[in-house]
């Protein structure tokens, strides 16, 4: 299946980008698996993954390791939020 | 947003904004009783950009630059607002927040709540800062003559939420 990633402020910042489309393989089936998914790929990205305090949301909902991942979802990785 | 009625999503859009542009603390404040005669309070509040030292510690922001996630913030402050409005009894919320680079002095955000009694205004214009500050997706960079760098969150924040209870809107 086909999702869309988004990256917001620090993330964004120290990624270099702010989306893409992914093509995820068929074991993917949560939130969680998708942070462990992207964690893999090293360096910055290991910020995804367990311990580290990177908030999620699917189609603009917080969200947590055991939300569904759908296709087409819009799925988005950022720190916690400073607003106000 | 003025109404007693159960709210109406169209009303839950209106009182909501998120914008670069400033706004008129005192025609928002005016609005949110205009033309009313059953309210009794109005509670506001207005933030603003501090000059505080950058993470340096050598000089002050010269800029702090606010980044949102355009569609989810303003879908969560309206959860937020809907939550303001199903615990007190309240006749009016306008909620304003501004994105984009700001000087120290401008204002960032808006909560005004109009309410038959003070304590309801008093309680939900502080419920819905503190449920924005750790909910609506928003980061604040601070730009000093020395560098830049990302605001990070505060604890003191989630303890100000929290002390509202168990949240509807998740964060």
């Amino acid at each position: 299946m086909s999702v869309k990633v988004l990256y917001f402020a620090s993330l964004r910042e120290s990624l270099g980008y702010s989306h893409e489309t992914l093509t995820l393989p068929p074991t993917i089936a949560t939130l969680g698996d998708l942070r462990a998914h992207l964690a893999r790929r090293g360096g910055v990205w290991e910020a995804l993954g367990d311990g580290h305090n990177v908030r999620a949301a699917i189609n603009q909902e917080m969200a947590g390791p055991d939300a569904l991942v759908q296709p087409r979802d819009e799925i988005a990785f950022f720190p916690p939020v400073t607003g106000g | 947003m003025t109404s007693d009625a159960p709210l109406a999503a169209a009303s839950l859009e209106a009182c909501v904004s998120v914008q670069a542009a400033d706004f008129d603390p005192g025609a928002e404040t005016l609005a949110l009783s205009a033309g009313r005669r059953d309210v009794g309070a109005v509670a506001t509040f207005v933030g603003l950009v501090r000059a505080d030292k950058g993470a340096a510690e050598a000089s002050e922001i010269s800029v702090m630059t606010l980044e949102h996630y355009p569609g989810m913030t303003e879908r969560s402050l309206q959860a937020i607002v809907r939550e303001a409005w199903e615990r007190w009894s309240l006749q009016g919320v306008r909620v304003i927040h501004r994105f984009g680079p700001l000087v120290p002095g401008e204002r960032i955000v808006f909560v005004g709540v109009a309410s038959a009694h003070r304590g309801d205004a008093f309680a939900a214009c502080e419920f819905i800062m503190d449920y924005l500050k750790t909910r609506a997706p928003f980061w604040k960079r601070e730009d000093t003559p020395e560098g830049g760098r990302w605001v990070d969150a505060r604890e003191t924040d989630d303890a100000a939420a929290a002390r509202w209870g168990s949240p509807k809107v998740q964060g």
